[in-house]
């Protein structure tokens, strides 16, 4: 088997922060803020948060800043709550938190849908504000997007699909609330989802895609049932999407990498501890080590 | 980009402003805040929202997988209202013919159903796109939405004993398919004494491991029944001996052992199989033996 190529997967990504005229960051021009947060945080996990200008990240990222306590996606862009969470998640990589005006920004209007719920619940988490939303109804809404099958749908009678789950579960998590989830008949249907080639797909009869290494592994380890899966065939796959050249993880082994997919691939084989990666917290998404200082030293 | 940065500064809600609205969702359909001011513009000039309708489903043709496109196409047919519901579903249904699992249409077409109405023939449906493909969870799923929520089916219990002989005939072509076998046990949703005295479901799962092939949901069905309390009858216990190899166990299925040893035997060579069969979750199948206890 071979092993994951840090070095180069830091210069790819760091390589990606800095390309501002490319085709690709014209595109995701909007979602630069979504692209911060992957990035960073793969950094952090790899160990290499030291190698970018702290300040220059934090500027920019207030410059994102609206009067209503939304971030934008990028400068001169609306804001919106998922980015909001991305940015709350980048100021806590950096223990930067006391930068923000948190009444402020917790002010923003939260609504609450099962994807953004979970988004909600996270950043206000974070942010010591829970008692900013009706977390009872948040929950109950969740609830209502169960399926039979043990999964977890984007509206109530949505199809289980992992991406769905993973906000799900982990909204449930935050909110101290997973006695609520039957973990064995999701667990089966989660650990259903590692096809032969050791990959993990997000629905039955889809093909498998890196990012799923995230979304189900995730859900599985907040449910205490990683250990279903097969790890070592996951951790193959995973190695085996990797650009060992150029650096950054694609979704399938032999396509286009991305920073989404590098993300989500180190941040999988974090969870599956596999050797000289940080600890990721399967709820937050963020380092165990940063979750440890928000919720544990202040 | 820039003009419609300039005519957005400015606010300006005009034609030329809408024009240049969808000039930049053809070089990013992305843009949320483009699909946002094209929404004000929209609802200031009063334009006839059923040429826009025509907007966004040139807009999916590039591109039909971002949120905001979704969004901007509920919010029409939300002002649309009822005259909507056939150009949605239609148009949904467009899209399902290129991508049948592509889940915003579905999304779409599920909030149509409940908004507009058109259930009439949403099962039929269901049944076409599974014909091109029994393993199409999607069309699995909307199955079970239409059957458990369509205000003209009567429900679940009304419709499930068609159901479970359609499901019966999928599973028997197709029995490796996840989708059916999740199918067949949603069909008794909060009755599982139902389902563990349906002879169907049994014969089902006897059929399937008579053949020796793709047996491994079969084998899981017959597990979960016996945790309910099912007794498998011998006709059963012979095919799943008979499923055995040469180095399991063979003394775990003592014919003169009866009743509850028996079922636990039983359920502890279903789990060794599976262990074998399906190695890749080898640890679940384990934890599932480890589970039994002498009164199952």
């Amino acid at each position: 088997m071979g092993e994951l190529a840090t070095e180069k997967h830091v210069q790819y990504i760091l390589s990606v922060e800095k390309r501002k005229d490319s085709f690709e960051s014209v595109v995701m021009e909007h979602l630069r803020m979504n692209g911060a947060y992957w990035g960073l945080t793969a950094l952090y996990l790899l160990g290499k948060l030291d190698t970018v200008d702290v300040d220059e990240v934090v500027s920019w990222l207030m410059s994102c800043l609206h009067e209503s306590g939304g971030f934008g996606g990028n400068v001169g862009h609306d804001p919106h709550i998922l980015y909001t969470l991305s940015a709350v998640q980048v100021l806590a990589l950096f223990d930067k938190l006391d930068v923000i005006d948190v009444d402020k920004v917790t002010n923003y209007p939260f609504r609450v849908l099962s994807m953004f719920s979970y988004i909600a619940i996270c950043c206000l988490s974070i942010l010591h504000r829970l008692d900013k939303i009706d977390v009872e109804k948040a929950v109950k809404y969740i609830l209502s997007c169960k399926n039979m099958d043990g999964g977890f749908g984007c509206t109530p009678g949505g199809e289980s699909h992992a991406g769905q789950i993973f906000c799900c579960v982990g909204a449930l998590a935050i909110t101290g609330s997973l006695d609520l989830v039957d973990k064995d008949l999701l667990g089966w249907w989660l650990c259903e989802r590692q096809v032969k080639s050791g990959g993990l797909n997000g629905r039955p009869e889809k093909l498998p895609d890196v990012c799923y290494s995230w979304w189900v592994l995730s859900s599985l380890t907040m449910i205490d049932r990683v250990h279903w899966i097969s790890k070592e065939k996951l951790i193959k796959f995973i190695l085996d999407c990797q650009d060992t050249e150029n650096g950054g993880i694609s979704d399938r082994p032999d396509d286009a990498v991305d920073v989404f997919h590098t993300f989500f691939g180190v941040a999988g084989l974090s969870l599956l501890e596999y050797p000289g990666l940080k600890p990721i917290d399967p709820a937050y998404a963020l380092p165990v080590d940063v979750i440890n200082r928000i919720f544990f030293t202040k | 980009m820039d003009y419609f940065r300039a005519v957005y500064v400015a606010d300006e809600r005009s034609p030329r402003a809408l024009a240049l609205t969808a000039e930049a969702l053809q070089f990013n359909s992305g843009n949320y805040t483009v699909w946002h001011f094209r929404r004000l513009i929209l609802e200031s000039l009063k334009i006839d929202l059923h040429s826009e309708l025509g907007f966004v489903e040139r807009m999916a043709a590039g591109n039909s997988k971002n949120y905001q496109m979704w969004h901007h196409r509920r919010w029409v047919a939300e002002k649309l209202g009822p005259e909507a519901r056939n150009i949605e579903l239609d148009f949904t249904k467009k899209i399902l013919s290129i991508d049948a699992k592509h889940y915003h249409a579905w999304s779409h077409r599920q909030w149509v159903l409940q908004a507009l109405g058109g259930w009439e023939n949403e099962l039929n449906y269901c049944t076409e796109l599974l014909e091109v493909d029994i393993f199409n969870n999607s069309a699995w799923n909307q199955r079970y939405f239409v059957i458990t929520r369509s205000p003209f089916l009567g429900g679940l219990k009304a419709m499930r004993e068609s159901e479970v002989l359609y499901t019966i005939e999928a599973i028997e072509g197709y029995p490796e398919n996840e989708s059916s076998w999740r199918y067949l046990r949603g069909l008794y949703k909060g009755e599982t004494a139902s389902w563990v005295n349906d002879p169907q479901v049994s014969s089902v799962c006897l059929k399937i491991l008579r053949t020796k092939t793709n047996y491994v949901f079969a084998l899981s069905t017959i597990l979960d029944l016996i945790c309910s309390g099912y007794q498998p009858m011998e006709d059963i216990r012979d095919a799943i001996v008979a499923l055995k190899t040469t180095d399991m166990d063979k003394q775990n299925n003592d014919d003169d052992e009866i009743g509850d040893q028996q079922n636990l035997n039983i359920a502890r060579s279903i789990c060794s199989i599976l262990e074998q069969v399906d190695p890749i979750r080898i640890n679940y199948w384990i934890w599932r033996k480890s589970r039994l206890l002498p009164s199952t």
